[in-house]
């Protein structure tokens, strides 16, 4: 057996970064579809918020996290169908407003520390078993939810206004994927780091569009090039010493290039 | 009048009095209008008419500030058998090519299962472009497969907003040829569009809006009339309305 697997924190973050390299891009897929993928990022930042909160009160991290940002996800909705504002727009405020809040409370936890810098750029060392029992149910209920709302959520992505037609409750699956959205944000953190998660769930996607032949096929391309990703990634990061979310996201991009370039051809 | 016009039945669309408008700026006033199971309705305007208003309104994508809507004998807010009706938004024919989704699929959102999804493509003969990624196919191939997708519920009213527009002439004349086929199959259509040459030619009514409705008549009265210098010409006067409820 190889060495990397004689270690109790390895096989947690493998635990872990398999179920993120399946949830990140099966959500990232539709986000891409809508042209929404900014939200992910904003979420990011907001878990940020949501990480500092739960560092200052001393409560788990990823639980306040998750809290912070489905709480946002519901208000990006809600910004989303009023018409004052564009929903980029609410994005980057959001964005903004998450780091800006994240930092001060950082300040008043009184500065940064090696825990908090591993919620930035993710990290293997750090998954524990609470995180493994919030990372896995959760996990599998997302990738239930998709199964079973598939079609709806293919629909109102291509066409939102003939979902809307044909009867199918577009108001509450909306708020549906932004909440599945934030909570496979929330659980990426660990792994990803909250800087970086926008980037599992969007390079993957972009990358399997490129060589796709159905929809169906994309969804399926990107959770392969997404695990193929995290578990390199993770490789690296024991081997090499390496912060994992870089590493994962860097490997993602190396995929994304050679499928440009060899499509190109 | 068409063979499937049964003036006993109950109108599929009844709009009484619809009001909406955008803060102060009206976009459609004291419309009343009835459309009847088996018309081919052309709704004409001049672009910001507020035609493509009144067709949402019709679906519920917009609810007018007045006024009231039933769908097939039911009010819009009681409605619920939305697979009666087909609906082809603007600018569909104009997807970027960026969405990996194949034809089959795209049908497959509206139809039971897969023998219908074939049968539905076969009728609008894009059956051996069902592997195909839908941008990978030209504009008005693009417009047969979302009329497909229309299709693919049984629907027995079809609206469509501005279909032909990045249409080429060819692909225009097959695209109202396959309309006739399935208006004569008993299909009640209703199609928004701002240009009256093929409009004209196509439908059995055509009704015309500019804010308010300025007209409801055949299309021999349409152009007896000289309503296309009266809806697209400055000298637009108060028209007396012909709709048979009013």
């Amino acid at each position: 057996m190889l060495d990397i697997f004689t270690y109790s924190f390895m096989i947690k973050a493998f635990i872990a970064g398999i179920v993120i390299g399946t949830i990140a891009p099966l959500i990232g897929t539709f986000l891409v579809a809508r042209r929404f993928s900014l939200i992910a990022d904003t979420l990011g930042h907001i878990s940020l918020a949501g990480i500092a909160l739960g560092l200052l009160l001393h409560i788990n991290p990823i639980l306040t996290a998750l809290v912070a940002s489905i709480a946002t996800a519901i208000l990006v909705d809600k910004i989303r169908q009023n018409k004052h504002i564009s929903g980029e727009s609410a994005l980057a405020m959001l964005l903004s407003g998450g780091l800006a809040l994240a930092i001060v409370l950082i300040g008043l936890a009184q500065g940064f520390n090696v825990d908090l810098l591993s919620y930035l750029f993710g990290s293997i060392t750090t998954v524990t078993s609470f995180d493994l029992y919030l990372i896995v149910p959760l996990g599998l209920l997302i990738i239930a939810v998709v199964y079973i709302f598939y079609k709806q959520f293919l629909y109102i992505a291509f066409d939102e206004e003939g979902a809307r037609v044909s009867g199918i409750n577009v108001k509450i699956l909306n708020i549906l994927l932004m909440v599945l959205t934030a909570t496979a944000v929330s659980l990426s953190i660990r792994i990803i780091g909250s800087l970086l998660i926008g980037a599992l769930l969007v390079i993957p996607v972009t990358t399997a569009s490129q060589i796709s032949k159905s929809f169906r096929q994309s969804l399926l391309l990107s959770v392969i090039i997404s695990l193929v990703s995290v578990i390199a990634g993770l490789f690296a990061s024991f081997y090499l010493n390496l912060p994992a979310g870089g590493a994962i996201v860097l490997i993602s991009l190396i995929i994304f290039a050679f499928t440009y370039i060899s499509k190109l051809k | 009048m068409h063979p499937h016009l049964d003036k006993k039945s109950e109108p599929l669309v009844c709009l009484h009095n619809i009001q909406f408008g955008y803060g102060d700026l009206p976009v459609l006033e004291d419309i009343d209008l009835h459309i009847e199971k088996g018309e081919y309705l052309g709704l004409l305007g001049p672009n910001g008419s507020g035609k493509s208003t009144l067709l949402k309104i019709i679906l519920g994508l917009i609810v007018p500030q007045r006024g009231s809507v039933e769908l097939f004998g039911v009010p819009l807010e009681k409605f619920k058998d939305w697979h009666k009706i087909g609906y082809i938004p603007q600018r569909a024919s104009q997807l970027e090519n960026t969405f990996p989704i194949t034809v089959g699929e795209i049908i497959n959102l509206t139809s039971k299962d897969t023998h219908q999804t074939l049968h539905t493509l076969e009728k609008v003969g894009m059956a051996k472009y069902a592997h195909h990624l839908i941008g990978e196919l030209s504009g008005g191939q693009q417009q047969r497969v979302f009329i497909a997708k229309a299709l693919a519920g049984n629907p027995e009213l079809l609206l469509l907003d501005e279909p032909t527009i990045g249409i080429d002439a060819v692909s225009q004349a097959e695209f109202y040829a396959l309309l006739e086929n399935l208006h004569q199959s008993g299909l009640t259509i209703v199609i928004v569009s701002h240009d009256t040459e093929d409009i004209v030619r196509e439908v059995s009514r055509i009704v015309c809006v500019n804010k308010k409705l300025v007209c409801h008549v055949t299309p021999g009265e349409f152009v007896s009339g000289n309503y296309r210098d009266i809806l697209y010409g400055d000298d637009r006067k108060a028209i007396i309305h012909h709709h048979p409820h009013a």
